[in-house]
């Protein structure tokens, strides 16, 4: 395998950036990632594990904290195992050497008679000492060379091949998350979100609100308003009174349909791929175009933070996914130096992307600026949630093939048009939270630049499709009018753009009378896909006999970002009143597993959460806010309505590690969306497929 | 009047201020620390919340704290001392869940109907956690938990 040195090992290059030994002789290394949910933390730990030969439980990790870890920016695209992991083997594998030649010299042999196991040295297979013993001689300012030699494949995982998830049992019986956080002298702070962040406040009864129940003050700042109160129960009826209470001017330019809206943009498209002419061969072209709505993130547990001050310095507990960015973003906002801020990771609700997250942080930290030396902890509410956290895009993407005669697709052109995915902390160079726009000292969102191909794209996101298609062009058109906060989620633009080709290659098999597996075959780009694609077709053959009329059945596959993990979905679905989805088999193929049941846990996260959004959802809007106040707005998945579920996943232990996390929402979208099509005859082009939708459609196609 | 209403939390005895409106959610989180019951709505809609009070599972922020004096209640912290519980071994053993946010709830729900003995398909298991929400897609090894930990007390129960 190609040694390249991970970014973050440029960055910090010594050892004591990854690694410290306690006065106890324990060792602790340091990520700059952090758990989000995924597993992300036993998968780190698992990682050093079996590169050093140690029991996990034996060593700890610290997570991503401004104050300590190395900084590896956003943790976010399935990058965590790639770039993280193979950063800290690298550190990890340069301590393993330090302590064999310590080791080796105190017991006056060669380093390489000696092995490290269970955390112990071994000589020639018996047992001379624990590694305790020469904790304390590792020279932690050495640093770690760059063709770091880590362990070859053959060597690894013959240890701690499956550990559970450590922090499952507390997440489960006890109280890990940073909404749980409870300190002396604590006081509750809650925000009054307006319907849009650009909201101006006119009237507001301050003083009315610091008398309802447990209000301890109330905090005034431009358009931004706040409680703190004794308690979080007081802190969040206080705002619901205030926010009923109060009268804001709304924004202009309200846009009622925002599909409808991208779709009339007639401003030029930006070419952002092209890998030939597309247009070389006149011919045959079949289009397809497939919009998806604005998507909540919908944790279950809404954003949280813990914020104090004490002597102008500012420190912050956050489920944020990057607390550096964070940090600097906060520092824009207070005008203060970024060294009097600490952003300390701690456990959130599960994370699909930006989320509310550091708007909390944000919030919690406006709150106790007003109290020195308090701790104040904000959770939003669940109306704050479905107001004022960002939400997934709404995007719309038509694609086109060019067909020669035989059928072959020999040209694929892309056209996206999105309202941009990314807008963090940070982006365009400013603090991109959501109260920075209501204070006094306004900090307006710069125009989001959208995600940059090197990170993957954005909107464009898997727009080329992952098959041998020739020339393929993608353009992509931005559109940055609509008046509604968005930013990424959950493999941003792949999801529809996956459904569009998908949805269009299977229109072509049909039309050619092909079998729509058999047709993607014949145009795979390699020996790994196509592996893959035949696993899957051996895998549900049973699945397609027999379906009733009612019934169909769809696949969807794509290499994730073009160059990451591999996910193939098929499904089974009956449509009735609703679509039903019966049956799931996946299979995937991400490199190298450092957790195999950890990513397949993850997989099937994706595909349920995915068949969630074909099937369920969209944010409804006034034109100007979201109009869901409840779940009973926005509904999404239930457990009576989960398909059995087969995933498989294809080990390549001896290919690098490429990600898990996201690589299913596509593919899962697309075979759902192929399913109903296969069942009704009809394809549904405005996500979701809901009952309505269908009804429509199907009334539309008799005319 | 303080001090005169009770109730069995996890099987102590605790007094309720029995003039507090205040949702039993809050009441088991802010006063007496039991913080694996978690905020996720305080609508009623996703079940984050839920608890046992007297056998049945209820979502806690919907549940006026002074309506459970005389009743008894339990919250995910009765597993903390007993992870050889069924429920709790076979969640572990499934590695059912990913943020963990939605388990306690979908525990207590769980134990209700584990508590009842009846016999339930898969499907009514599924039907039974309905008002429980999971964002991270963890229902699958859920339901397989939940189907494992039924086996293994019916195995002990009978
Ligand atoms: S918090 Fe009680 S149901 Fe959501
Ligand atoms: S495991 Fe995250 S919400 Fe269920």
């Amino acid at each position: 395998m190609k040694n390249q040195v991970p970014k973050p090992l440029l960055d910090y290059p010594k050892l004591g950036d990854w690694l410290k030994v306690t006065p106890e002789k324990k060792l602790v290394f340091f990520s700059g990632r952090v758990e989000l949910g995924q597993g992300n933390v036993t998968a780190l730990l698992m990682m050093i594990s079996d590169e050093l030969g140690i029991e996990p439980e034996k060593i700890s990790l610290q997570t991503a904290r401004t104050d300590m870890t190395p900084n590896e920016g956003f943790t976010a695209g399935s990058m965590s195992i790639v770039h993280g992991g193979q950063s800290l083997r690298s550190a990890v594998a340069t301590l393993r050497q330090q302590i064999l030649s310590i080791s080796a010299s105190r017991l006056g042999v060669d380093a390489l008679e000696l092995d490290l196991s269970n955390g112990q040295i071994i000589q020639k297979g018996s047992f001379c000492f624990y590694i305790d013993e020469v904790l304390d001689q590792i020279d932690l300012s050495s640093e770690i060379p760059s063709g770091a030699k880590i362990k070859e494949p053959s060597q690894r995982w013959v240890q701690f091949r499956e550990i559970d998830r450590v922090d499952l049992l507390e997440k489960m019986t006890g109280a890990p998350f940073v909404h749980d956080m409870i300190e002396e002298g604590m006081l509750f702070g809650a925000p009054v979100h307006p319907a849009n962040m650009y909201s101006k406040l006119l009237t507001l009864d301050v003083i009315a609100l610091s008398k309802r129940p447990g209000v301890i003050k109330v905090v005034q700042d431009g358009s931004f308003v706040g409680v703190l109160a004794t308690s979080q129960r007081f802190a969040l009826e206080a705002a619901e009174w205030a926010r009923e209470k109060s009268e804001w001017k709304e924004i202009d330019g309200k846009i009622e349909n925002p599909i409808s809206h991208l779709m009339a943009q007639s401003h030029d498209f930006e070419i952002v791929s092209e890998t030939g002419d597309v247009n070389k061969n006149s011919g045959e072209w079949c289009e397809l175009t497939v919009s998806r709505p604005y998507i909540f993130h919908g944790s279950i547990g809404p954003a949280a933070a813990v914020a104090k001050w004490e002597n102008e310095k500012l420190t912050v507990w956050t489920h944020s996914q990057g607390v550096f960015q964070l940090r600097d973003a906060l520092a824009g906002v207070f005008e203060t130096a970024e060294d009097n801020i600490t952003v300390i990771h701690k456990a959130g609700s599960g994370c699909y992307g930006h989320n509310g997250a550091d708007d909390a942080a944000l919030d919690a930290a406006i709150l106790a600026s007003e109290v020195e030396g308090i701790p104040v902890k904000v959770v939003w509410s669940r109306y704050d949630e479905f107001h004022a956290a960002p939400m997934g895009a709404a995007m719309s993407t038509k694609s086109r093939a060019h067909l020669d005669q035989d059928g072959y697709i020999t040209a694929f052109d892309v056209e996206v048009t999105s309202v941009p995915h990314s807008s963090r902390p940070g982006t365009g160079g400013t603090p991109n939270l959501r109260s920075a726009v209501l204070i006094k000292n306004s900090k307006l969102p710069a125009k989001s630049p959208d995600v940059p191909a090197v990170r993957g794209g954005g909107a464009e996101r898997n727009a080329v499709p992952s098959y041998n298609f020739g020339p393929v062009r993608v353009k992509k058109r931005l559109v940055h009018d609509l008046p509604f906060r968005a930013s990424a989620l959950r493999s941003l633009g792949a999801y529809n753009n996956v459904i569009v080709n998908e949805g269009l290659i299977d229109e072509i098999a049909h039309r050619n009378g092909e079998d729509p597996l058999a047709f993607r075959i014949k145009h795979c780009v390699d020996d790994r896909s196509k592996e893959l694609l035949l696993r899957l077709d051996s895998e549900t053959k049973k699945y397609k006999e027999n379906l009733k009329e009612s019934q169909g059945w769809g696949v969807g596959y794509a290499r994730y970002k073009g160059v990451s993990g591999l996910c193939a979905v098929f499904v089974n679905v009956t449509v009735d009143e609703g679509v039903v989805v019966d049956n799931v088999v996946s299979v995937s193929d991400v490199g190298e597993a450092i957790s195999p049941d950890g990513v397949k846990n993850q997989i099937e996260g994706g595909i349920v959460q995915s068949i969630s959004w074909t099937l369920k959802e969209a944010v409804k809007t006034d034109g100007v806010s979201t109009t869901v106040d409840s779940w009973f707005d926005y509904p999404i998945i239930k457990f009576s309505e989960i398909p059995s579920l087969n995933t498989i996943l294809i080990e390549r232990p001896f290919e690098k590690p490429l990600g898990a996390a996201e690589i299913s929402q596509g593919p899962a979208g697309a075979a759902v969306a192929n399913a109903v099509r296969h069942a009704l005859g009809v394809r549904i082009t405005e996500l979701p497929i809901t009952r309505e939708a269908i009804i429509t459609s199907l009334l539309s196609n008799e005319i | 009047m303080q001090g005169e209403l009770r109730c069995t939390i996890n099987g102590v005895v605790h007094a309720i201020d029995s003039f507090s409106s205040e949702p039993l959610l809050f009441f088991l989180r802010d006063k007496i620390g039991l913080r694996s019951t978690r905020y996720g709505c305080g609508q009623g809609t996703c079940g984050s919340c839920t608890v046992i009070i007297d056998g049945e599972a209820k979502m806690s922020c919907e549940t006026i704290t002074k309506d459970v004096s005389g009743k008894t209640i339990e919250t995910a912290e009765v597993f903390e001392n007993d992870c050889e519980h069924p429920l709790v071994k076979s969640f572990i053993e499934f590695q059912a869940g990913q943020c963990g946010y939605c388990l306690p709830g979908i525990l207590m729900a769980s134990k209700s109907l584990l508590d009842k003995k009846q016999n339930l398909s898969r499907l009514e298991i599924a039907e039974a956690l309905d008002a429980n929400l999971c964002r991270c897609g963890a229902h699958s090894r859920i339901l397989d938990a939940i189907e494992k930990a039924y086996q293994i007390s019916n195995e002990k129960g009978t």
